[in-house]
């Protein structure tokens, strides 16, 4: 894609701008953009840059005193990201450490001693090489967000319903209806009438009928809430009003009559 | 596909030129050869010869549109000149960016394929558990089984997706990480 690779260069790409910067306001403030710094390699790297040091022999005193100053700023901000600038600056100290050691003189003349900054130094390499890779992704993005496609088309992949006949549309409003009656049902179940009112009600019939027979009062009941709620008034009512139950035979009708 | 090569189509080359033209234009995703040849009965040779042939005419009249190899397949598109005013007509915004975290996870990732997260670890010296999470949602990586090591972790790799969005043909397009220790030092 030659035309694409062109582009690169008419587009203003500002990701290396966007990785931090220590911006020093006055001498002893630092301020930092705090997240800015990818992990602790990423901000060793900056300071190394900063400080203008070799990377294959980096001033590891100053260096570390550099990021040991960021770390405390870091500290008061983030701990969840701290952790790994914590271990940064572990292995910083170790390092400078063992740099303040002095050689070992019983080793042979010709043997090469190893430079304790050697891991660093080739995690540092391996790194960087990955946040160039990073900056490239970026740029291929940038030039893809530059590039549109045609909207999708309703095809059958996308809108599998278009594919739907008559009755198909006719079972669906089927099952609507259906839904539909179901709802009115349950509307019906919920005109409920409180124990309060039934006995209210109760003791109007008897007062203006005097004789009142169960039988006819529990058949005018619609559902079984209702005829429990109706059982219970009776009841209520037997046992504080002034109220007679009679019966004139074994399981036959009962009347309530006042007294 | 029964009757296959043995019973082909007489076409015109400019014939199979427009038809591709047509599928390359309604496909949701970059189309394959492979898939424009089944669709159109005819070999695969033809039809490669029959896009090359298309995209340099869109190359030659300079078109707002170009048709680009894209995830093993061709996709047709504007032009990247053209953005300001594909943009202002669409009223959209350029998307949120990835982070600097969830780049450097993801060059990791295509790079070092299959990856597990404590080997992207061992290189970016930080965790990256929030930027995996990330590039999983936006399935630009996905997981490729587990390592048969102490653990079992996961591995990962990136996605068709991946290559979609970067705009590259295949994972081989990515120019080699060892081209990038050169603008290290």
């Amino acid at each position: 894609m030659p035309a694409a690779q062109e582009q690169l260069e008419q587009f203003n790409f500002d990701f290396h701008k966007e990785t931090a910067q220590i911006v020093g306001g006055s001498s002893d403030e630092l301020k930092i953009k705090i997240g800015d710094f990818a992990g602790p390699l990423d901000l060793l790297l900056f300071l190394i840059k900063q400080e203008q040091a070799n990377i294959f022999d980096i001033p590891i005193a100053r260096i570390t005193e550099k990021y040991l100053e960021y770390i405390r700023l870091i500290k008061r901000l983030d701990i969840s990201v701290a952790a790994d600038f914590l271990v940064m600056a572990a292995t910083l100290i170790e390092i400078k450490s063992k740099m303040l050691l002095p050689r070992d003189p019983t080793a042979a003349e010709d043997e090469e001693i190893d430079d304790p900054r050697r891991e660093l130094i080739d995690r540092l390499l391996e790194y960087e090489k990955f946040k160039s890779a990073a900056g490239m992704l970026h740029e291929r993005s940038t030039i893809e967000e530059a590039v549109f496609t045609r909207g999708p088309i309703e095809s059958d992949d996308n809108n599998a319903e278009i594919d739907a006949s008559v009755f198909d549309l006719l079972t669906v409003f089927q099952k609507i209806v259906a839904r539909h009656v179901d709802e009115i049902k349950m509307e019906i179940h919920r005109e409920e009438i409180s124990l309060a009112d039934m006995i209210k009600n109760l003791k109007r019939r008897i007062f203006e009928e005097t004789e009142l027979s169960l039988l006819k009062f529990f058949e005018e009941m619609h559902s079984k809430r209702e005829l429990v709620t109706a059982f219970i008034a009776v009841l209520e009512i037997v046992r504080t009003e002034a109220v007679k139950l009679l019966q004139s035979k074994t399981f036959g009708d009962i009347i309530l009559r006042k007294i | 596909m029964s009757e296959g090569t043995a019973q082909q189509k007489t076409r015109t080359p400019a014939e199979l030129m427009a038809l591709a033209e047509a599928l390359i234009f309604v496909a949701d995703e970059p189309i394959t050869a492979k898939l424009l040849a089944e669709v159109l009965e005819e070999d695969r040779e033809s039809v490669q010869a029959a896009v090359e042939e298309l995209t340099r005419e869109y190359e030659s009249r300079e078109s707002g549109l170009q048709i680009r190899e894209i995830a093993g397949g061709w996709q047709l598109s504007t032009r990247t000149e053209f953005h300001e005013e594909v943009r202002k007509f669409l009223k959209t915004r350029p998307s949120a960016k990835l982070s600097l975290a969830s780049l450097e996870t993801l060059a990791v990732i295509a790079y070092k394929q299959p990856v597990t997260v404590p080997e992207i670890l061992e290189i970016r010296g930080v965790q990256s558990a929030s930027a995996i999470k990330t590039l999983l949602d936006k399935r630009l990586i996905v997981a490729k089984g587990r390592k048969e090591t102490v653990g079992r972790p996961m591995q990962y790799g990136t996605s068709k997706d991946f290559l979609i969005q970067f705009g590259l043909k295949d994972l081989s397009e990515l120019p080699s990480i060892e081209d990038f220790e050169d603008l290290v030092q």
